[in-house]
């Protein structure tokens, strides 16, 4: 096991004021969905018991792990899923708080206040991604769900916030169908052969399902009719969960119910024909795949499934989430069955010099490190706090290293309260690399641009994220000028303005300076031009 | 491997576990002197752990050690459930299929997880195979046998003999095919030396192996031994092979010929290679569809086996490098050497300060052979002088033959015959694929 990830989880947890193992077990976990090359992710108990107080409430840290991160999905097609595994292997630290928090907003603040303290110990990685929230969330006579893969921070309260609309949503459905006396056992796995129905449809879905010898075929939702288009979430409906179960069991592209028909090429005579076939009543709906006789099988059997969920409980799953905090169907809801020994790396013994090693390196905590910043650099309280909870505290350190002369206040406002206003203005600030940063801070650093500039060259880079700083420079004409080509601007503005110069000499200064300044700003150092352009005045005057 | 009573643990930790009556499996809470419990299943240590440590799998799946130096109590809160394997039903008989013979050796091709402790057990039966390798029973009539069980590393000349015996004993109860299970480690060594002993062969005998364990989700154990039995049935070949992976996905099975391969990586599931030479078939796992090389042996079921599986283990592959001592070959040659292989540099070289220790083992009439480190490629010892004076000392150059090859060969032929003449003609005949006079490009 890397000696430097353990290392980071156990300062981790000691932050976290969990008790580190006195011998570390490392567990494969199995995990076949392909983002593991080898079926399993190995993973650590290093700590557990701990608590952090958020808000002056105690919130318990059950466990602290290590894990390797899985390759990261970029894409699929109907038979294959394409991973890059530029991110597997690399260490990973899992850390779960106890079933406590009870509401959205409280939510966020706890993964806030963890993501504080992962930053304190600047081994973090910037950028998307390298802090995710997977959130468990169950509400009364709901289910346990997982939801993965919240990348945003601002998004977890708002996933929370879903999760819980979407489980109350399916005990109303539940309730209804109770209502309406439907059993689970009302839902048979009986599925009839539309083929011939459809097969003068204009669903391409549907001709390149039978193009290909499939088939289509239906199942009878029993007093379904108006739940399946339900909406549980904004565009997730009832209807959504069984098509991705469908797509999930049956590797089927998706499923049509009755509550979105007639559409998609399946007209009202086909559906009243479907109907008939099974011989619906008013109330009751039904589901179509069409695809290889294997493929819609399965998929209609996990259809199946999940209509006799809807009418019994909250399904417990693994669910996804949306870049907008909704979530859908993933997989479902593993269990402990699935870990097992990882016996090809001997279990690691937790000495007490280690941990007293760990003990007095340990990083100080982001109030802490804000007021020492705020001390060393003559930073605001607000500025040094605002540093502390980016991602760029150890950037900047670097850069107020190298860059002379260049403030550091005014490198904190840009790599924070800049960055994030040009980020507001859409532009794509996460392309901008750190060394291209480090680039622009240098070239302030050395006067070949003005510190005016920082802004603009970092808007260039975003947009062209292979350049350097000094192309952004250049490109943008935002070179410092030598003194004689200032002096010669200077010659061209008090020509063109001779009268002026005339009747007011030294006094037209202001006048003329914003004139100058109008031509060369950006480019030259206001001081110097108010300099040459007196000498030039006075000149003109004797 | 059985579940001991309490696999792993020594010392202190053996002590207090006996007193508490704690058994693998049984649930322990141990409250620490901090006052921390943890409660879980107790586990087994591995057997070169310290004696200081228990081990517990808690309810969420994980292993956690805890320090007995830490502990206050340890009690036995329930007695949990022996890990046990449910029989699988024997495998439904496909009438009219061939019969295949599997031949286990050792490394445990098939194996279940028992997920509580992590304890592996082997499946070997046919029942098992059959179940942990559905596919099989729709291949071939399986017939299983376990004939010993050795790491790859541990097997050498008398397992040799045992296996070509067994082999011959399988082919004359009339088994169409005969599979090897084997590690991989020596695989090839096994397969040169079964290709030397079992001559006249009348169907194909493939060993086969898993570059990862079967406890593994990527195992490449079952895709193996599915393409292993398919071709043994199947395939209309009657060589000695090895299949095992062609590349990195879990499509092609191929079999290389048993005198003509090499273990070429350490963990990747194509590690097996051709050398000098293309693979003699392969099997499609999605398709089941077989392909065969040109101008390979057929089965003839007529053909009458002989058996030659002795081997004089006193043969002696020395492999050159700089500086090394001539001392080597000196003292090959003094504790009877009836042969020594060279793997010698590029065309087949060796410093010059080794000229003596070879030219005394010559005059000694212990014949001296000499391969390529190189592994791919064919000897040229007329190229270079240091070739031009080792052929002139006597050396004799094995043309395409491989290191590992040469070296079960030499122990082969110095069974057959007495005269040292006689062991440098046989080591240059071509016997089962071993050595050829051409090497196509494309197999190199």
């Amino acid at each position: 096991m890397n000696p430097e990830a353990l290392d980071v989880a156990l300062t981790m947890s000691m932050l976290l004021h969990a008790k580190p193992m006195d011998e570390v077990h490392v567990m494969r976990k199995v995990v076949i969905d392909g983002s593991n090359t080898t079926g399993f992710q190995r993973t650590a108990v290093i700590a557990l018991n701990g608590s952090i107080t958020v808000e002056g409430v105690e919130v318990p840290i059950e466990q602290v792990t290590v894990e390797e991160d899985s390759g990261r999905k970029t894409g699929d097609t109907k038979t294959s899923v394409i991973f890059r595994i530029d991110r597997l292997g690399v260490p990973l630290i899992e850390v779960s708080t106890g079933p406590v928090i009870h509401d959205p907003e409280q939510a966020g603040k706890v993964a806030f206040a963890i993501g504080r303290i992962l930053r304190a110990t600047k081994k973090v990685k910037r950028g998307l991604g390298s802090i995710r929230q997977d959130l468990n969330v169950s509400i009364k006579n709901g289910a346990l769900i997982e939801v993965k893969g919240v990348q945003e921070l601002e998004l977890v309260s708002k996933a929370v916030g879903y999760e819980v609309q979407r489980q109350l949503a399916l005990l109303e459905i539940k309730d209804e169908l109770r209502q309406r006396n439907v059993k689970a056992s009302d839902i048979k796995e009986e599925f009839v052969d539309i083929t011939d129905i459809l097969s003068d449809s204009e669903s391409k879905i549907v001709q390149s399902a039978l193009n290909q010898g499939g088939v289509a075929l239906a199942l009878e939702l029993p007093s379904f009719k108006g739940l399946l288009k339900r909406e549980l979430t904004p565009n997730v409906r009832l209807g959504t969960e069984m098509a991705k179960r469908a797509v999930f069991w049956g590797r089927v592209g998706g499923i049509f119910h009755s509550d979105e028909l007639p559409a998609y090429g399946i007209d009202s005579n086909h559906v009243e024909e479907v109907a008939k076939k099974l011989g619906c009543g008013d109330l009751d709906g039904f589901v179509i795949v069409a695809d290889s006789l294997e493929n819609s099988k399965d998929g209609l059997r996990a259809v199946v499934g999940r209509a006799r969920e809807a009418v019994e409980r909250v399904p417990e799953e693994t669910r996804a989430a949306n870049p907008d905090g909704t979530t859908v169907y993933l997989r479902p809801r593993p269990g402990a069955a699935r870990m097992y020994p990882e016996t090809d790396v001997p279990p690691v013994q937790i000495s007490q010099d280690r941990l007293e090693r760990l003990w007095e390196n340990l990083p100080r905590m982001p109030e802490e490190l804000a007021k020492e910043l705020g001390t060393k650099h003559s930073l605001s309280p607000k500025l040094a706090t605002q540093l502390v909870d980016s991602d760029y505290l150890p950037l900047f350190e670097e850069i107020v290293a190298q860059a002379r002369g260049v403030a550091p206040s005014f490198v904190a406002t840009i790599l924070t309260e800049s960055l994030r206003s040009l980020q507001r203005e859409q532009v794509p600030v996460e392309n901008v690399q750190e060394d291209q940063l480090k680039q622009a801070f240098e070239l302030v650093s050395k006067g070949a641009t003005a510190k005016e500039s920082v802004l603009d060259v970092l808007k260039w880079l975003a947009f062209h994220p292979d350049g350097v700083a000094e192309e952004a420079v250049d490109m943008l004409n935002l070179r410092m000028l030598t003194e004689s080509d200032l002096q010669n601007i200077i010659s061209k503005v008090v020509e063109s303005n001779q009268a002026l110069v005339q009747e007011n000499g030294v006094k037209a200064l202001g006048r003329m300076m914003n004139l100058v300044m109008g031509e060369v700003r950006g480019r030259a150092d206001p001081r110097q031009v108010t300099e040459l352009l007196r000498t030039r005045l006075e000149q003109v005057k004797a | 491997m059985t579940v001991l009573v309490l696999e792993g643990y020594h010392g202190g930790v053996l002590q207090k576990l006996r007193k508490s009556r704690a058994k693998i499996g049984s649930m322990i809470r141990l409250t620490l002197k901090s006052g921390e419990v943890f409660e879980g299943t107790l586990i087994p240590r591995s057997e070169y752990s310290d004696p200081t440590h228990i081990v517990l799998k808690m309810k969420n799946g994980y292993n956690v050690g805890i320090s007995l130096d830490r502990t206050e109590k340890l009690e036995v809160i329930g007695e949990g459930e022996k890990p046990h394997f449910t029989k699988p039903s024997p495998p439904a008989n496909h009438a009219g299929l061939p019969k295949v013979a599997i031949v286990s050796t050792g490394g445990t091709i098939a194996s279940r997880v028992d997920y509580r402790t992590g304890a592996v057990q082997p499946a070997l039966t046919a029942a098992d195979l059959a179940s942990v390798v559905p596919e099989l029973s729709s291949i071939a009539e399986i017939d299983t046998h376990i004939l010993f069980s050795e790491y790859s590393e541990n097997i050498g000349p008398t397992h040799w003999k045992g296996m070509a015996e067994e082999v011959a004993k399988k082919i004359a109860n009339g088994a169409e095919g005969v599979v090897i299970s084997h590690g991989t480690d020596t695989l090839h060594y096994t397969a040169a030396a079964l290709s030397f002993a079992l001559a006249n062969i009348p169907v194909p005998v493939l060993l086969v192996g898993a570059q990862r364990s079967s406890d593994r989700p990527s195992s490449d154990a079952a895709s193996n031994l599915t393409g292993a039995v398919a071709l043994a049935a199947h395939a209309d070949m009657a060589t000695v092979g090895v299949a095992m992976h062609r590349d990195l996905s879990d499509h092609i099975i191929v079999a290389h010929q048993g005198t003509r391969v090499r273990k070429c990586h350490t963990s990747r599931r194509d590690a097996f290679k051709s050398i000098n030479s293309n693979p003699l078939a392969s099997y499609d796992l999605k398709t089941g569809q077989i392909e065969l090389s040109k101008g390979i042996a057929k089965r003839d079921k007529s053909r009458k086996l002989a058996l030659k599986s002795r081997f004089d283990q006193h043969a002696y592959l020395i492999k050159f490098y700089p500086g090394m001592n001539p001392g080597i070959i000196d003292s090959a040659v003094s504790t009877g050497a009836r042969g020594i292989v060279l793997e010698g540099t590029g065309l087949g070289h060796v410093s010059g300060h080794l000229f003596d220790s070879v030219k005394k083992a010559l005059k000694r009439e212990v014949p001296v052979f000499m391969t390529s480190q190189t592994i791919w490629g064919r000897v040229d010892m007329n190229v270079y002088n240091t070739g031009r004076d080792l052929l002139n000392l006597g050396v004799t150059p094995l043309e395409d033959m491989i290191a590992e090859t040469a070296i079960v060969k030499l122990m082969w032929v110095a069974a057959q015959t007495k005269s040292a003449g006689k062991i440098r003609e046989m080591m240059l005949q071509p016997i089962a694929g071993e050595i050829t006079s051409r090497t196509l490009v494309e197999a190199s």
